[in-house]
């Protein structure tokens, strides 16, 4: 019962009106980004930052986790109506989903995707609460070691795992790592690429970074692939599936939670790429695969258990270890910190209310969001005519004086222009802006991290691989790091990608 | 709660998609009538997606990167190494300066066919000029208040960058503005420079 009774305390701070009030707020800006095509849940969550400065800790991470796990349901809608995937996790959807829709049955998919991801988003809330713990009391006794090597392997499996080229996300890593060493060096105070520039010796703040480099670099990126073809959708008749719809999807459904759950928690996993796995998985399971592409229900359900499933339980390498496993995950630890709060083993023990308010926030969420999808999902349709044209504007102002409000600094608008040239840049040029964000959060930690274990071995890396924890992790770094270059040397003889890998090269809106 | 939507109509959904897009040319409701498996739909997207940049993109990411890194390896070098038992300021910067400017080389080497950079084109110019409207902004800010470049900015982006009729950007830009002004100043009390 030791267990259980900081559970049960975490659903007292949930709820508590105010965060049942952010937390409705956070699912439904993240179903209403979800179904605007545009900006996706990292550029959103990085614009709002600001607004969590006024609130408690917890408040804040349940408003801005209901955005991520939010846009998991709405970026369904348009992938179902319109074709167009609301965000890189329902690139798959489109195909079973639009199908169903030409068949008149758009109210079944997207009833079907509803339950889908709500199942999923309650069995890794489940597991989340289970597993939690176990990590984090596993990885107490991590030293500097391990979370050097952990937060190298992190960096670069999220480097690597990313849709574009390797190399870029590589070059993107380190220059967030460079970034990162801007201002004061912990260890001597000695000033580090400040050019004597008074703003800077402080360091660069990790707000501007990711407000300019996701939100802005992502509006600059739109202003010029405008989605002209957005047309009105489809009406949606009904969205309570049958009982055979149901039954159909059902073992799809328990699938994709599963799969999605673990695929989530990996490092550089997430919701993009459980959503594609579990397709593919149905679709190989299937008695007649041929249906798939052509309205199965299954293609639904599957995919969109998996995505929300793994949405969730991405919170659990942040939440127990303080590595995040995606960009999303970067932005919510840059939250934390911003908030005097970080995440690490010690989180779950220090400080409970916050970890568990957390948690359970995401059942609240999960069903708001049910509420949402099911019965309200016409307003959520009518939404889609706002024009992108209209929006632009409106999310540019709430990012310059957004930025602004936090510290009464000019100086922070134009960083935020800067960053977010440089996140136009980067997309232009094929490069990933998840890496360098991630990179740049993780930097002084990996820094520290790294001269404390040199500190503790003498100056002699060989005590990296003495330690088996470390040992291990730096060993997985290496085959993540060699694995493409022999693949690439035994695909050369292959034939060309799949057609499910070369949808994966759909640039990924973040 | 049994659907009524579970009888298939095959032609029913595009119908309805036709009628429903009124405003869309006849030509996009055709297309969507279109079944298409995944291959060919990964074919469309493929070919909506702006031009690429030929390899010399690449090659120019990748002098500007290894620039970068070399100017962050000299920086570094100044700061001073040490050794790996008592290590620098400058250690940790020059070891990452060291694998952007090896990735670099190896982009221009290696990575230089890959076709992922994009093209810039005409509308590129509409982002320059985004580019230029917050720059105006945030000179401004401090001499008059966020009003008048709120207003400004809203409607050169309405109107111009994004084609709204002259009557819909006037009518929003004041709008717009009038919304941020109550909630920042009003609301929020915001310690944003302001005029009234």
């Amino acid at each position: 019962m030791d267990f259980l009774a900081p559970v049960i305390n975490g659903f007292g701070v949930v709820l508590e009106p105010t965060n049942l009030l952010y937390c409705l707020i956070g699912v439904v800006i993240g179903m209403l980004i979800g179904v605007l095509p545009g900006l996706g849940p990292a550029a959103t969550i990085a614009i709002l930052l600001p607004l969590t400065y006024g609130v408690e800790p917890v408040t804040a991470i349940i408003m801005l986790s209901g955005i991520f796990y939010g846009a998991q349901y709405g970026g369904t809608i348009t992938s179902v109506l319109l074709r167009l995937p609301g965000e890189a996790s329902s690139v798959v959807t489109v195909f079973d989903g639009f199908a169903l829709a030409r068949q008149g049955r758009a109210g079944t998919a997207l009833g079907i995707a509803a339950i889908g991801s709500f199942f999923g988003g309650t069995v890794a809330i489940i597991g989340l609460t289970l597993l939690a713990p176990i990590v984090a009391g596993f990885a107490l006794d991590f030293g500097p070691p391990e979370y050097t090597a952990l937060a190298m392997l992190g960096i670069l499996l999220v480097a690597t795992v990313s849709n574009g080229s390797k190399l870029k996300s590589i070059i993107a890593a380190s220059l967030g790592l460079l970034l990162a060493t801007v201002g004061r060096d912990t260890f001597t105070g000695e000033a580090r690429f400040t050019f004597d520039n008074l703003s800077l010796a402080d360091g660069l703040d990790f707000v501007p970074i990711a407000m300019g480099i996701f939100g802005l670099g992502e509006i600059l990126y739109n202003l010029e692939e405008r989605h002209n073809k957005v047309q009105a959708p489809a009406k949606v008749a009904n969205v309570w599936p049958s009982r055979k719809d149901l039954k159909e999807s059902s073992g799809a459904i328990g699938r994709g939670s599963v799969l999605g759950f673990f695929l989530g928690i990996l490092p550089g996993g997430g919701a993009t790429i459980a959503s594609l796995a579990a397709y593919a998985m149905e679709k190989k399971r299937a008695r007649n695969p041929e249906r798939f592409g052509r309205g199965a229900v299954e293609g639904v359900a599957a995919p969109e258990s998996a995505n929300n499933a793994a949405a969730t339980s991405s919170f659990i390498p942040l939440l127990t270890l303080g590595i995040p496993a995606n960009a999303t995950m970067a932005i919510i630890f840059g939250a934390l910190l911003i908030q005097g709060v970080t995440p690490g083993p010690q989180l779950v023990q220090n400080d409970p209310e916050l970890f568990w308010g957390v948690v359970n926030s995401m059942y609240i969420g999960n069903i708001l969001l049910l509420i949402m999808s099911i019965p309200l999902v016409g307003i959520f349709v009518k939404i889609l005519r706002v024009r992108a044209a209209i929006l632009a504007p409106i999310t540019v102002l709430i990012t310059l004086i957004g930025v602004y409000t936090i510290n009464n600094s000019i100086f922070d608008i134009w960083l935020v222009i800067a960053f977010g040239l440089l996140g136009y840049m980067m997309k232009k040029f094929g490069f990933e802006p998840g890496p360098l964000v991630l990179a740049f959060v993780l930097g002084s930690l990996l820094e520290e991290n790294l001269r404390r274990s040199l500190l503790v071995f003498g100056g002699d890396p060989a005590g990296f691989v003495g330690r088996p924890i470390s040992g291990v992790l730096l060993l997985a770094f290496l085959a993540v790091m060699l694995l493409p270059l022999l693949q690439k040397a035994v695909r050369k003889t292959r034939t060309p990608a799949r057609p499910v890998e070369a949808l994966h090269e759909e640039k990924e809106r973040v | 709660m049994i659907s009524a939507s579970n009888e298939a109509v095959p032609s029913g959904g595009s119908v309805r998609h036709a009628a429903a897009g009124n405003g869309t040319s006849p030509a996009i409701a055709d297309e969507l009538a279109e079944p298409l498996t995944p291959e060919q739909l990964a074919a469309e997207w493929e070919e909506e997606r702006p031009p690429h940049a030929g390899p010399l993109a690449n090659v120019a990411a990748a002098v500007a990167a290894a620039g970068l890194g070399t100017a962050g390896l000299i920086t570094s070098m100044g700061m001073g190494l040490g050794s790996p038992e008592k290590p620098e300021p400058g250690l940790w910067p020059f070891i990452i300066s060291l694998v952007m400017i090896t990735m670099s080389v190896a982009l221009l080497l290696f990575g230089r066919k890959k076709l992922d950079a994009e093209a810039f084109s005409s509308s590129s110019w509409q982002v320059a000029a985004g580019i230029a409207t917050l720059v105006g902004f945030v000179l401004v800010v401090g001499v008059t208040g966020f009003e008048i470049p709120t207003l400004l900015l809203t409607f050169i982006w309405l109107k111009f960058l994004g084609k709204e009729t002259w009557r819909m950007s006037v009518l929003l830009s004041f709008a717009v503005t009038a919304a941020f002004y109550l909630i920042f100043v009003v609301a929020l009390s915001v310690p944003i420079p302001h005029l009234f």
